[in-house]
């Protein structure tokens, strides 16, 4: 294929994959947008975080927290610790975005999050090769959907009041188990699944807010790294 | 503490978290990586997303657990979009059921 299709036909893939994270962010970001006029902040404040930060888990616990006078560190903190299990997914990343130019490269990584980043590895780890339209069809439609209704959120107010009640929070479940499943049909390892799953479920019960996601995914990778057979070096 | 402004808290909020985002790249994406090192990077994937979703599929309630079943299933024969639909789909009607 001639290098303009090819990247058309990336750009064309990326949508179609991450359209469906697209409509399940749409509740979260009328949410966000809710939260931050009720906790007191500005729209351009509020569209400061969403864009810079980028990160829907952390803003809405950094939102829950905003009271007067701002606890500053421990929101700070907070949001370090929700957000630690990007070191691994920018790692794990790594060999595959190294070839690519550094603008889309650094576009990629600054805004790098679990669906977009998930999305960008399963088409790696599939084809091998990871073209940068595809790259950006993954991140750029996802960071400016994000930005849309977090924006919409803070003029419309409390639009969606139960995402729950629509199964919106669970389209990201679901959309993750079949990413699971992908990654599994390429990898073949149950380990470091099963570890992940338990290790979470354990750290759930024992630590604070969501480092049950970072420790369990030092369950999985632990579990990867016991199990590791030099076999492995014939496709890895 | 009484005197910082929101906008400052939102730029530390953003410093670390895209710290978190290039610190990984940065001290691995450097070296020439051994195939243990690559095969345990491959397995990231599958853990981290493995962990988002674990105490939501089997620590939620039924429904959650077997909405997540139902997709999986049908992710196995049939296209990925109608594993997500028909999950979503259970789900809201369990959680109406239970």
């Amino acid at each position: 294929m001639p290098p303009s299709k090819t990247a058309q036909a990336g750009f064309t893939a990326a949508l179609i994959d991450i359209f469906p994270m697209l409509i399940g962010m749409v509740p979260f970001g009328l949410i966000v947008g809710t939260m931050g006029k009720q906790a007191g902040l500005e729209t351009w404040e509020l569209m400061l975080m969403s864009s810079a930060v980028f990160a829907g888990a952390s803003q809405f616990i950094a939102l829950d927290m905003w009271t007067t006078p701002l606890p500053a560190l421990a929101i700070i903190g907070t949001t370090l610790m929700v957000n630690l299990r990007h070191v691994l997914m920018g790692a794990a990343a790594a060999p595959h975005i190294k070839g690519l130019p550094s603008l889309p490269r650094y576009i990629f990584l600054c805004a790098m999050a679990d669906e977009n980043w998930a999305m960008a590895m399963r088409r790696a780890m599939s084809d091998r090769t990871l073209v940068v339209s595809y790259v950006l069809g993954v991140t750029v439609p996802f960071y400016l959907n994000w930005q849309l209704w977090s924006f919409l959120g803070t003029q419309l107010g409390d639009l969606i009041n139960d995402p729950a009640e629509l199964g919106f929070d669970f389209v990201f479940t679901a959309v993750f188990i079949t990413l699971i499943f992908g990654f599994w049909k390429t990898d073949k390892r149950l380990s470091p699944i099963i570890a992940s799953a338990c290790v979470a479920l354990i750290a759930q019960q024992l630590l604070p807010g969501t480092w049950y996601i970072f420790v369990g995914s030092l369950g999985g990778v632990a579990a990867a790294a016991l199990t590791y057979k030099r076999k492995d070096d014939a496709h890895g | 503490m009484d005197s910082v402004s929101p906008w400052l808290v939102i730029l530390g909020m953003a410093v670390v978290t895209v710290s978190t985002r290039l610190i990984g790249y940065w001290v691995l994406g450097r070296y020439q990586l051994s195939s243990r090192t690559q095969s345990i990077l491959e397995a990231v994937p599958a853990s981290v997303l493995t962990a988002i979703i674990a105490p939501m599929v089997l620590a939620t309630g039924l429904a959650e657990t077997l909405a997540a079943i139902a997709t999986l299933l049908i992710a196995w024969r049939l296209p990925t979009v109608v594993a997500i639909v028909c999950g979503v789909v259970v789900v809201v009607l369990m959680r109406n059921v239970f």
